[in-house]
């Protein structure tokens, strides 16, 4: 199994390169081919998977998760999206052997509340097993230094998968464009993987409102910083209409093991809660309108004014949704909530 | 990852408006061949860049160099470590370890920090007429600087890459106020150029070199926006001896579609350098269909008259396609001879055509005798017959700062 949280470079190294001598690599043959992304589903499925006891029964607050109960989240959380009975078919309809998928993660909170290792590590066990190359495999977010920062080990080149930062390999040169983005996107993405799988973390931002899904794209391009005005809207909703985001991405796994409900995106331990949870969608948007609901649920239970009243309604999410968009839908009439 | 600038790089001379062009191209792509390049030339133990380092080159530096950064002289402390920036009228309100708008600005720990502070990611010897300037020292050549970021986003920017980067994005050469210095001396420059980007965004380096640059004889000029709060106009603009603006239309429209800003602070800024006696001249790059209407630029020939006076030179440029804005032609010359019609017929003394090589509208003509005073060709002033600033044919007072 492949381990991308920190214990040490020399134990990374070992279990990388034994994971990727056990897994066989599997050949096309009987595989069902992953669905491509084309007009909106009649139904957006987002499963909310829990697990109260992630972290050991009685556990302290900020104590790390178990790494089988989350493997275990995980294949819960995807055979419930996919509707199958075991993990490896579930797994199956996502991807293909030969692909090579980026895991975008979300490390600008260090330690506190960023995309957790050990989830990763579990995604990467089970995309081994459906036969994609640990080599094949890339965690990234922007810097290396932030995976760092976060509890992941970097790691690039040699049978293991990878693991660093847009830093290393520059944005592309040319410019994307949609709408009101025009940017430079990283070539982690362009160049080193075809299928996107994103893995957010469930929290308040300042200036979004929320930041889940859809807004973890901004940690794919050059100029984030662009785009923050007016609660990002339209920004984030146009920048996941870029070709080299939206032919890629086949899934969205959000790490609310911790979670945030105010004071984002920067960690705020006062403002977080153990929420020991994933949420999982091929529809970010519907992800995101979920999401979202959880977070005002929690700051309703603290005494806090709703997103909306305290200004910063995150408006991107339906902008996602409308028609010159039409990344996903955010109508609770075609969202169909699985909580397990 | 960083070069001491050295100086000894090849100059470049000549490029159509303010594109920049550094000392060696430091573009991504011919960066490393760039920087072997200068390490042969130096070849005295200078800090260069050591070839291996310059090969491992990914393309991204650190954030985190301590000689860039420095704080932020403009901004306010909030509650829970958040703070607002006072330098630019977009007052972004920042969250820690988050950065503003313009991208080199970031909160660490609720203090607020320029992470360019001589962080020089172009510079080159520039005739001054490239700014241009054609009222402040003709003929001669400024040494021109800029760090990465701006604070706003014009869809038509010719130095994109430089300006809409964060500064570990793109190379950059640690050069101190005290060596900017030295090298414009060496290039014989009697003047420091801040430009290319938008100066605005490195106002803390560009006060601390002005300073530096007049403790030894050289004098300061900045091509902007003028999108700035009146507190660090006065005090980092204050210390220009002249200034460029770039008043990019004479519409909000233009400036929240086109620019990303708004225009009423640049026309405030325009006034308020008017009142602090800078010697100012104004570009207006002419969009065909954007911002090149008649209603518009009478308008503006209208209002520079009203609150500028009818000597302050107004340059109409040409466009380039560029950046986000490839589907509109050249601006045609015909327009902007129009443009200058109109805003001759208003009154104002000094109009020019700019980006159009040879054209008889980039000279400066006597506004009472209509005698050449200076000719220009390509950017260097071929001619220079203005004495005392004063027309030599009909001693009618030309403004302006014509000598050293
Ligand atoms: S200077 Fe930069 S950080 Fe400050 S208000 Fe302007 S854009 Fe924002």
């Amino acid at each position: 199994m492949n381990t991308l949280h920190s214990t040490s470079r020399r134990d990374f190294l070992r279990t990388t390169l034994a994971g990727a001598a056990l897994l066989p690599t599997r050949g096309a043959t009987g595989l069902i081919a992953a669905e491509e992304k084309g007009t909106l589903r009649a139904e957006s499925r987002v499963v909310i998977a829990r697990d109260a006891l992630l972290r050991g029964a009685g556990s302290a607050p900020g104590s790390s998760v178990d790494s089988r109960r989350m493997l275990a989240l995980l294949d819960r959380a995807v055979q419930a999206l996919f509707d199958r009975d075991r993990p490896l078919e579930a797994w199956r309809k996502l991807v293909r052997p030969g692909e090579r998928v980026g895991l975008k993660v979300n490390t600008l909170g260090g330690r506190g509340i960023s995309t957790n290792p050990q989830l990763v590590e579990a995604i990467c066990e089970r995309l081994q097993e459906a036969g994609i190359g640990a080599a094949d495999i890339v965690v990234w977010d922007r810097s290396s230094d932030e995976l760092e920062r976060a509890g992941f080990h970097v790691a690039m080149g040699g049978n293991r998968v990878q693991c660093f930062g847009t830093d290393q390999v520059d944005y592309e040169q040319e410019l994307a464009t949609y709408g009101s983005v025009g940017s430079r996107v990283s070539k982690i993405l362009t160049q080193r993987s075809n299928v996107l799988i994103n893995v957010p973390v469930l929290k308040d931002h300042d200036g979004a409102g929320v930041t889940i899904s859809l807004k973890n794209m901004y940690g794919v391009i050059h100029n984030p910083n662009k785009y923050h005005p007016n609660g990002c809207d339209p920004y984030i909703a146009d920048l996941n209409m870029l070709p080299e985001i939206r032919t890629r991405m086949r899934l969205t796994i959000c790490d609310a093991t911790t979670a945030m409900y105010e004071g984002g995106p920067a960690y705020k331990p006062e403002h977080s809660w153990q929420a020991n949870a994933l949420i999982v969608s091929e529809d970010p948007v519907a992800l995101d309108s979920t999401g979202w609901q959880i977070i005002e649920r929690k700051r309703a239970e603290h005494g806090l004014k709703t997103l909306e009243a305290d200004g910063r309604a995150p408006r991107y999410i339906a902008t996602a949704a409308d028609a010159q968009h039409l990344v996903g839908t955010n109508d609770p009439a075609r969202i169909k909530t699985i909580e397990i | 990852m960083y070069r001491e600038l050295n100086g000894q790089g090849a100059m470049s001379l000549g490029f159509p408006g303010e594109r920049s062009r550094s000392f060696c191209s430091f573009d991504r792509r011919s960066f490393l061949k760039c920087a072997l390049a200068s390490g042969a030339a130096l070849g005295m133990g200078e800090v260069a860049e050591p070839a291996a380092a310059a090969a491992a080159w990914t393309g991204q530096q650190s954030p985190d160099d301590a000689r860039f950064v420095a704080e932020a002289r403009f901004y306010e402390k909030l509650e829970n470590r958040k703070i607002k920036c006072k330098l630019c009228p977009r007052e972004c309100k920042v969250g820690d370890r988050e950065r503003g708008y313009c991208g080199v600005r970031e909160n660490r720990g609720g203090t607020y920090y320029t992470l360019v502070h001589s962080r020089v990611c172009a510079a080159h010897v520039d005739p001054i007429e490239k700014k241009p300037l054609f009222h402040y020292l003709p003929g001669t050549v400024a040494f021109s600087l800029a760090t990465a970021g701006c604070n706003v986003n014009c869809k038509f920017c010719q130095n994109w890459d430089i300006s809409q980067s964060r500064p570990e994005q793109i190379p950059a050469d640690y050069a101190p106020p005290q060596r900017v210095v030295e090298l414009a001396k060496q290039y014989d420059c009697p003047t420091i150029a801040y430009t290319y980007s938008e100066p605005v965004v490195f106002s803390e380096f560009l006060m601390d070199t002005a300073d530096a640059g007049h403790a030894a004889g050289i004098r300061s000029i900045v091509v902007s926006n003028g999108y700035i709060q009146e507190e660090p106009l006065k005090a980092a603009y204050g210390k220009m001896d002249a200034v460029k603006i770039d008043l990019k239309a004479f519409t909000e429209s233009y400036y929240q579609k086109v620019v990303n800003g708004e225009l009423k602070p640049v026309l405030d800024s325009l006034v308020r350098l008017k009142k602090m006696g800078k010697w100012t001249e104004i570009v207006y790059l002419t969009v065909p269909t954007l911002n090149d209407g008649e209603a518009e630029i009478r308008g503006l020939a209208q209002w520079v008259k009203a609150n500028l006076g009818a000597d302050v030179p107004l340059h109409f440029t040409q466009f380039h396609p560029e950046y986000l804005l490839k589907n509109l032609p050249i601006t045609p010359v015909e327009t902007l001879e129009r443009a200058k019609a109109i805003a001759d017929a208003e009154g104002l003394h000094y109009v020019y055509i700019g980006n159009v090589p040879g054209h008889p509208a980039q000279n400066t003509y006597c506004p009472q005798c209509k005698r050449l005073l200076v000719e220009r060709v390509g950017f260097t002033a071929s001619k220079m017959l203005i004495r005392n600033s004063c027309c030599p044919f009909c001693r009618h007072p030309i403004p302006g700062v014509w000598h050293a």
